[in-house]
C-alpha cells in the first residue's frame, strides 16, 4: 500500500515557530521557565570515552544541579549508553532521577532487529527506567512503514515496564511531511515519547521540527485519548532556546503538558546555561561558565 | 506512562509591557504646513485618545477650509521645484525619511500602539518596518520612473490630496506619500481623526530630513476636513483609503472634473480552505487573516470558506487555537489582540454581531478577561452562516469571522466571487495547479496562496468592484501618480 502523507507547509510552520520565539519571557516568568526547563533535562553523555567515574559525576549533577540555589529542582534523567546503565542506576537509586539508556543500535540503527532487542533487554536488565531508540531510517526512507512500526513495537515489548522514547532523527527525514508521518508511525506502534534527534546528526530540535511533532502529538491524543510525551534533543543549548521550546509546548498543547512526565529536553551543555541565566535573574549580573561544575 | 505531574511549577508569561518613557510626545500638535507646525486658522484642537484606556494622549489641531487652502498654496508653490530636482536628489530625501523611520522605529511603534490600540508586536514587527520599506522601495524608483511604466515619457501630476484610515496610520501614510513624492508630486495628507499622532511624528521626520517646505503637508481632521480637501480646486489627484460609502461620495464629487482618483475601499475577502490543505498552517493563516489588527484590515479574511469534508476538523482546530489568543494591553509584548480603535467602531461591530445572532448564525466568542476601561471585543467565530446573512455580506471590520461551507472547487470560486467587494482572497491547498487555477478565477486584487495578510512594498495592492480601483505598491503603484505619454 502506498504511503499517505498529511500535508505540512514548510513556510507556515517556520513562521509560526519563529513567531512563538518572540514571546517576551522576563522576570518571574523567566525564573519559573528556567526551573521548569531544568526539571525536564535529560542530562546526557554519549561518548566513547564515558567511564563509570564520569557517569557518577553526571548523576550527582542531575540530582543537585546547583547546591547554592536550592530552589533549582533535580533534572529529569541521566541518559547514557547501555553499558553504563548499571553505574547510573546505582548512583541514582532513591533520587527520583530517571536512568535513560540509548539502545537498539544507536545512533545509526543499522543493525539487525535481534541485536536491537538484545541491546534493549540488556539496558532494562541493568536498571534503565527509559529506553531511547532510533527508528530505522533505512526502512522509513525506502517507504517500508510496516517495518518501522514492527521494530518499534518489538522493542516496546522488550522494554517491559521501561518507557520507550522513539527518536525520529528528523535531520535525515528530509521534510516536515515526513517528520509528521514518522511521529504518527511511532505513536501508533507504542512509543511513550517521540524524540527529535540522536544529537549525532547535522541538526536537531529546530523550532519547526518541534512544532510539527507537537502538533502530531496533539492530534494523536485527540483521536486516541493516549498521551505521548515529547523530547527535544539536539541543538537546544541555551536558555533562550529551551524557553522557546517550552513556549511551543504551552501554545500548541497547553499548560497541562508543562511537566517532565510529558516533556523532556535532551542536552549536555544546556543545564549550565540555565543555571547561569537563573543566577543572573537573582543577582542581576552575568556569571562565568566556571561558576558551575561541568558535571 | 503516568500522567500525574511530578513538579508543580506553573508557568505563565509575566506582564511584559513595552517601556514608554523614551517617548516624548508634546501636549499639543499643530498642522504641518509649509515645512513647519502651524496653528489652525479656526484654533480648533481636539484630543486624541488611547482606545485601550480612554485616556487622552495629546491635543491635535484640526484643519479647516482656510488651512486646506493654505496647504494647497504651499504645495502648489513647492511642486515645480520639487519635480525639477534631479531624480536622484528626490530619492535622497526619501532614503533619508526611510532611515529616520528606522532610527525612530521604537518610538513610532509605541505611539502607533498607544494611539490606535493595535498590539505592539504588530506595530513593531509589521507597521513600522513596512513603512520604512515603502520609502526605501520608492526611493529606488525615483530615478527609474519611466522604466516602471514600459519606458514611456512621464511627468508628475502636481499636487495630490491623500486621505488615510485609522487601521494602519503610519503605514498607509507611507503607502501614499512615498510613490507620490518619488514621482515628483507634492502631497497633502489627512490622517484619520482617531490616529493622527504618527503622521505628526512623520512631519517631524520630514523636517529632520530637510525636505523642502511645502512638499509634504499634514492636516489632521475629521471627515469634513477630508471632504474640503478632495473638493478643493488646485488638487490634481485624490488618493483615498477608507470606507466604500465615503469613497462613493468622493467619486461623485469629482465626477466631471479633471482631478484623477484612486480608491482603496472596503472588503469581505474570502479565505478558501480546500480539503488537501496543510490544516495546521491554514489555521494560522485564518487567525492571521481575521484577528491581525483586531480585524481592522480592509483585506481581512472575514469570509472563511471551508470544504465540507473537513469543516468539523478545521473548526475544532481553529476554535482551540482561538482559545490561545492573548487579548489585552496592546503595549504588552505578548499581546496578540489589542483594543478596538474607537467607541464608534466597537458599536458597529456589536451591531453586526447582534444581527448575526438574530439571523440564526451560531456565535462563539472566546472566554477571556477584558480590561475594565477601553474598547474591547473578544475574538468571535460564526458558524451556520448562510450566504445571505448580513455577517456574510457586510464588512464588520472587527475580530469576527463568518464560516461558510462549499463542496467543490467550482462552488468555492462562485461563492468567493459572490460579493460586491473584491479586495483580497486566500487559497489553502497543497496542489499547485489548483491554487493557480482558482487564483485566476477569483475577482480579487490580491490572492494569497497558503498565507494571508502578507504585505510587501514590491507587490501591487488594490481592489476590484466596490473595493476600489488603482494600485499601490511596486511599479504599478507609480502609475496613479504620473502622467504617462501614450
Amino acid at each position: 500500500m502506498s504511503r499517505r502523507l498529511a500535508h505540512v507547509d514548510r513556510v507556515g510552520v517556520e513562521e509560526r515557530a519563529a513567531q512563538l520565539g518572540k514571546r517576551s519571557i522576563k522576570t518571574s516568568a523567566k525564573q519559573q521557565g528556567i526551573r521548569l526547563a531544568v526539571s525536564m533535562v535529560d542530562l546526557t553523555t554519549l561518548e566513547g570515552a564515558d567511564t563509570p567515574g564520569k557517569v557518577r559525576h553526571l548523576c550527582a549533577k542531575a540530582v543537585c544541579p546547583a547546591p547554592t540555589m536550592p530552589e533549582i529542582p533535580s533534572a529529569a534523567g541521566v541518559c547514557v549508553y547501555s553499558a553504563l546503565v548499571g553505574v547510573a542506576h546505582e548512583a541514582l537509586a532513591g533520587t527520583g532521577v530517571k536512568v535513560a539508556s540509548v539502545a537498539a543500535g544507536f545512533p545509526a540503527g543499522q543493525v539487525s532487529l535481534e541485536a536491537k532487542l538484545r541491546d534493549t533487554e540488556d539496558a532494562v536488565a541493568a536498571g534503565a527506567d527509559e529506553v531511547d531508540m532510533v527508528i530505522s531510517r533505512e526502512a522509513f526512507l525506502a517507504g517500508d512503514d510496516a517495518r518501522v512500526q514492527r521494530e518499534v513495537a518489538r522493542i516496546k515489548d522488550a522494554c517491559g515496564d521501561a518507557h520507550l522514547k522513539v527518536i525520529l532523527e528528523t535531520a535525515e527525514l528530509g521534510s516536515y511531511d515526513h517528520v509528521r508521518h514518522a511521529s504518527m508511525l511511532a505513536m501508533e506502534a507504542g512509543a511513550d515519547f517521540v524524540k527529535t534527534s540522536t544529537g549525532k546528526a547535522s541538526s536537531g530540535a529546530t523550532p519547526g521540527v518541534c512544532l510539527v511533532m507537537l502538533e502530531a502529538i496533539r492530534d494523536y491524543a485527540e483521536v486516541t485519548g493516549r498521551i505521548v510525551g515529547f523530547k527535544a534533543a539536539g541543538g537546544v543549548s541555551t536558555s533562550k532556546a529551551a524557553l522557546h521550546r517550552l513556549v511551543l509546548v504551552k501554545e500548541t498543547l497547553g499548560d497541562e503538558w508543562l511537566t517532565p512526565e510529558r516533556i523532556r529536553i535532551g542536552a549536555s551543555s544546556l543545564l549550565n546555561d540555565l543555571l547561569l541565566q537563573y543566577a543572573k535573574t537573582e543577582t542581576g549580573r552575568y556569571g562565568r561558565a566556571e561558576d558551575f561544575s561541568k558535571e | 506512562m503516568t500522567t500525574e505531574p511530578r513538579t508543580s511549577i506553573v508557568w505563565d508569561y509575566a506582564p511584559a509591557p513595552e517601556a514608554t518613557d523614551h517617548v516624548r510626545l508634546r501636549d499639543r500638535y499643530g498642522l504641518f504646513i509649509d515645512g513647519a507646525s502651524r496653528d489652525p486658522a479656526e484654533s480648533r484642537y481636539e484630543q486624541t485618545l488611547n482606545p485601550a484606556t480612554e485616556q487622552p494622549i495629546a491635543e491635535v489641531a484640526w484643519a479647516g477650509p482656510a488651512d486646506v487652502t493654505r496647504a494647497i498654496d504651499s504645495a502648489r508653490a513647492a511642486q515645480p521645484k520639487w519635480a525639477a530636482l534631479p531624480d536622484r536628489e528626490r530619492a535622497k530625501y526619501l532614503f533619508r525619511i526611510a532611515r529616520l523611520i528606522q532610527e525612530r522605529a521604537r518610538e513610532l511603534a509605541v505611539v502607533e500602539t498607544m494611539d490606535g490600540g493595535k498590539p505592539l508586536r504588530e506595530s513593531r514587527d509589521v507597521d513600522i518596518p513596512l513603512a520604512a520599506a515603502h520609502f526605501f522601495h520608492y526611493a529606488g524608483w525615483a530615478d527609474k520612473l519611466r522604466y516602471g511604466v514600459n519606458a514611456r515619457e512621464v511627468a508628475p501630476l502636481g499636487v495630490v490630496g491623500q486621505i488615510v484610515p485609522w487601521n494602519f496610520p503610519l503605514l498607509m501614510a507611507a503607502w501614499k506619500l512615498a510613490p507620490a513624492l518619488a514621482c515628483g508630486n507634492t502631497a497633502i495628507l489627512k490622517p484619520a481623526e482617531t490616529t493622527p499622532l504618527t503622521a505628526l511624528l512623520l512631519a517631524e521626520i520630514c523636517q529632520e530630513a530637510e525636505l523642502p517646505a511645502g512638499v509634504v503637508s499634514i492636516l489632521p481632521g475629521d471627515g469634513e476636513t477630508g471632504a474640503t480637501l478632495v473638493r478643493a480646486p488646485g488638487i490634481d489627484k485624490v488618493a483615498f483609503t477608507g470606507s466604500t460609502a465615503v469613497g462613493r461620495d468622493i467619486q461623485a464629487a469629482l465626477a466631471g472634473r479633471p482631478t484623477s482618483l484612486t480608491l482603496e475601499l472596503g472588503g469581505k475577502s474570502a479565505n478558501i480552505v480546500f480539503e488537501d490543505a496543510a490544516l495546521d498552517q491554514a489555521v494560522e493563516g485564518i487567525v492571521n487573516g481575521i484577528f491581525f489588527n483586531q480585524g481592522h484590515v480592509c483585506c481581512a479574511g472575514s469570509r472563511l470558506l471551508i470544504q465540507e469534508s473537513i469543516i468539523e476538523t478545521l473548526i475544532a482546530k481553529l476554535w482551540r487555537r482561538m482559545g490561545r489568543l492573548r487579548v489585552g494591553d496592546p503595549l504588552d509584548k505578548n499581546t496578540d489582540v489589542g483594543a478596538i480603535n474607537s467607541a464608534e467602531q466597537l458599536q458597529r461591530i456589536e451591531t453586526l454581531v447582534a444581527a448575526g445572532e438574530d439571523e440564526g448564525a451560531q456565535r462563539r466568542t472566546i472566554a477571556c478577561e477584558l480590561p475594565e476601561h477601553g474598547y474591547w471585543f473578544a475574538p468571535t467565530l460564526f458558524t451556520e452562516v448562510s450566504p445571505a446573512h448580513r455577517i456574510a455580506v457586510e464588512e464588520i471590520f472587527g475580530p469576527v469571522v463568518s464560516v461558510l461551507s462549499f463542496r467543490t472547487q467550482a462552488e468555492a470560486i462562485e461563492k468567493a466571487n459572490n460579493s460586491r467587494y473584491g479586495l483580497a482572497a486566500g487559497i489553502w491547498t497543497d496542489k499547485g495547479a489548483k491554487a493557480f487555477e482558482v487564483a485566476s478565477a477569483l475577482r480579487a486584487g490580491v490572492v494569497w496562496q497558503n498565507t494571508y495578510n502578507h504585505f510587501d512594498p514590491t507587490a501591487a495592492f488594490g481592489g476590484y468592484k466596490e473595493s476600489g480601483f488603482g494600485r499601490e505598491g511596486g511599479p504599478a503603484g507609480l502609475r496613479p501618480y504620473l502622467k504617462i505619454a501614450r
